[in-house]
């Protein structure tokens, strides 16, 4: 089984004049200092796409620009699954033996390399193009329907939904290189301004700029021994006026696959990082792969259970919604945090000695979804 | 207007145009089966022969959101509205505007209204009885 040997991250924000090839450069030295390799030992490369830097082969681009020569190389695209996608297929290329140790790099300048109207209008275009975007139709639109009719259906609310908001941005504070770290209260995120009902400001994540990179290996390179146990992926639609069962989405399915090929259940996980664009889809997956039960996210929020001391600590650097969103970065965060914490290295973030954890990845609006469990050996 | 290369879609952009909404029916035996958008074969049985029918209009609200934060400068004089999921009578489901105060469960009837650089159905309250 493979190793996350390194990881890195750069910080989050709002960076006027960064780019993303900088942004990939950054990220990357960070994880291959941690994994203690050098270029010549890195034999594959996967990253992300940009959609500030859309190219057809943007793996070589990177790898010529960074000064790397790998045996395998290639770009990959699965919304915000890409990042777990990616380690789920370099822990398959060490596997096979195909390779030794494999770069991982989501990155871009997302927040300053382009407006604000260009990057919504981009990360739209996951709806469909004939039926769903000319309705002026948004990601945050389609998240809100989403949370519509979940809340009506299993009955979460609008308070459920501020509580988990409260909670990432209080991690978030935790972290030095988050993007939002001043922490507000329920009642302001209750208040903030609507976006697209029943979704808030403060129920949306942030568009950053920011960089994530990690090794994985086939074999320890340091101190750290962290293993990619098990992996499952479920796409069981595009478009969410296609999604058939909305109490099925694929995240149960992905990870039913993941833990069969861990050998473990919903029981053995003692820490959990999992995709939170929105509130309301950290509260679906949350509910739908099992770990809370349906329509009680907020209520575990407000009980303390996603803390540093509860039973269930959750997204500690603070996720999409406060650590920030830079796009295949954003979702690779939450697979570094889970490293860090197994690794004992998360400083004032440390919840206990975890040695599993959950990750979960979702592209689209539901639509791509990528586990993975990891193992501290 | 700018029109989708997708045949089925310049159909149903000028059917809407024309204060209708159309959608695809399987013509195979037993089968039957509404689809939308259309598609060259039946998601069902995968069957070849599919035939655009007209829809009443009428259905029901299966979800709905108000958006306040369009995604252009040329829409924000629209700002807000409702775009909503609505099952139609005929057994699909379709996104379309939607008068915001609906909610879910809602019966209601397609209207049709401009929007950009095009005429979209906007769903509002049925009031037949």
């Amino acid at each position: 089984m493979a190793y996350i040997a390194g990881v890195g991250t750069t910080r989050f924000g709002q960076h006027p004049g960064s780019t993303t090839s900088g942004l990939m450069a950054d990220a990357a030295r960070l994880a291959m200092e941690d994994a203690g390799l050098a270029r010549r030992d890195i034999d594959g490369v996967l990253c992300g796409y940009a959609t500030t830097m859309p190219h057809i082969m943007l793996a070589t681009v990177f790898a010529e620009s960074f000064g790397l020569r790998p045996a395998y190389a290639h770009a990959m695209q699965a919304g915000g699954a890409t990042g777990v996608a990616m380690a789920m297929l370099a822990s398959i290329l060490v596997d096979s033996g195909r390779c030794k140790a494999v770069l991982i790099v989501g990155a871009e300048n997302r927040a300053s390399g382009q407006t604000r109207d260009q990057s919504i209008q981009t990360l739209a275009q996951a709806g469909h193009p004939d039926y769903e975007v000319p309705y002026g139709a948004t990601i945050p639109a389609y998240y809100g329907l989403l949370a519509a009719r979940y809340m009506h259906q299993f009955g979460l609310t609008q308070e459920d939904l501020a509580s988990l908001a409260v909670v990432m941005r209080r991690h978030a504070a935790r972290h030095p290189e988050a993007h939002l770290r001043e922490p507000f209260t329920f009642e302001q995120a209750m208040a903030s301004k609507p976006i697209a009902l029943p979704l808030r400001l403060l129920d949306c994540c942030p568009i950053s700029d920011g960089g994530v990179a990690m090794v994985i290996t086939r074999d320890p390179t340091n101190a750290t021994r962290v293993k990619v146990r098990g992996a499952g992926q479920a796409h069981l639609h595009q478009h969410i006026s296609m999604a058939r069962d909305w109490a099925d989405m694929g995240a149960r399915r992905a990870a039913d696959l993941a833990f069969a090929e861990a050998r473990m259940g919903l029981k053995d996980i003692q820490h959990l990082a999992v995709y939170d664009s929105f509130t309301i889809t950290l509260a679906m997956l949350l509910e739908e792969i099992g770990f809370i039960a349906r329509g009680k996210s907020g209520e575990a929020a407000r009980a303390g259970r996603f803390e540093i001391g509860g039973d269930m600590p959750l997204n500690l650097h603070g996720g999409l919604l406060s650590f920030g969103h830079c796009g295949v970065g954003g979702g690779m965060a939450h697979l570094v945090e889970a490293q860090r914490q197994l690794s004992g290295r998360a400083g004032d973030r440390q919840a206990g000695a975890p040695t599993t954890a959950y990750v979960h990845g979702d592209g689209g609006v539901m639509s791509s979804h990528v586990a993975m469990i990891l193992e501290r050996v | 207007m700018s029109f989708s290369a997708n045949p089925h879609a310049q159909a149903f952009w000028q059917h809407a145009q024309e204060g209708r909404i159309i959608f695809a029916r399987c013509c195979a035996d037993h089968c039957g089966a509404p689809q939308f958008p259309p598609k060259p074969r039946c998601d069902v049985c995968d069957g070849d022969r599919l035939e655009m029918r007209q829809a009443t209009g009428t259905g029901t609200i299966f979800s709905i959101t108000v958006v306040h934060r369009p995604p252009s400068d040329a829409l924000r004089q629209y700002a807000p509205y409702g775009i909503a999921l609505v099952d139609l009578d005929e057994g699909f489901r379709m996104m379309a505007h939607a008068d915001p105060r609906l909610t879910i469960g809602a019966r209601v009837r397609a209207t049709f209204v401009p929007f950009g650089d095009r005429t979209v159905p906007r769903f509002v309250a049925d009031q037949k009885p």
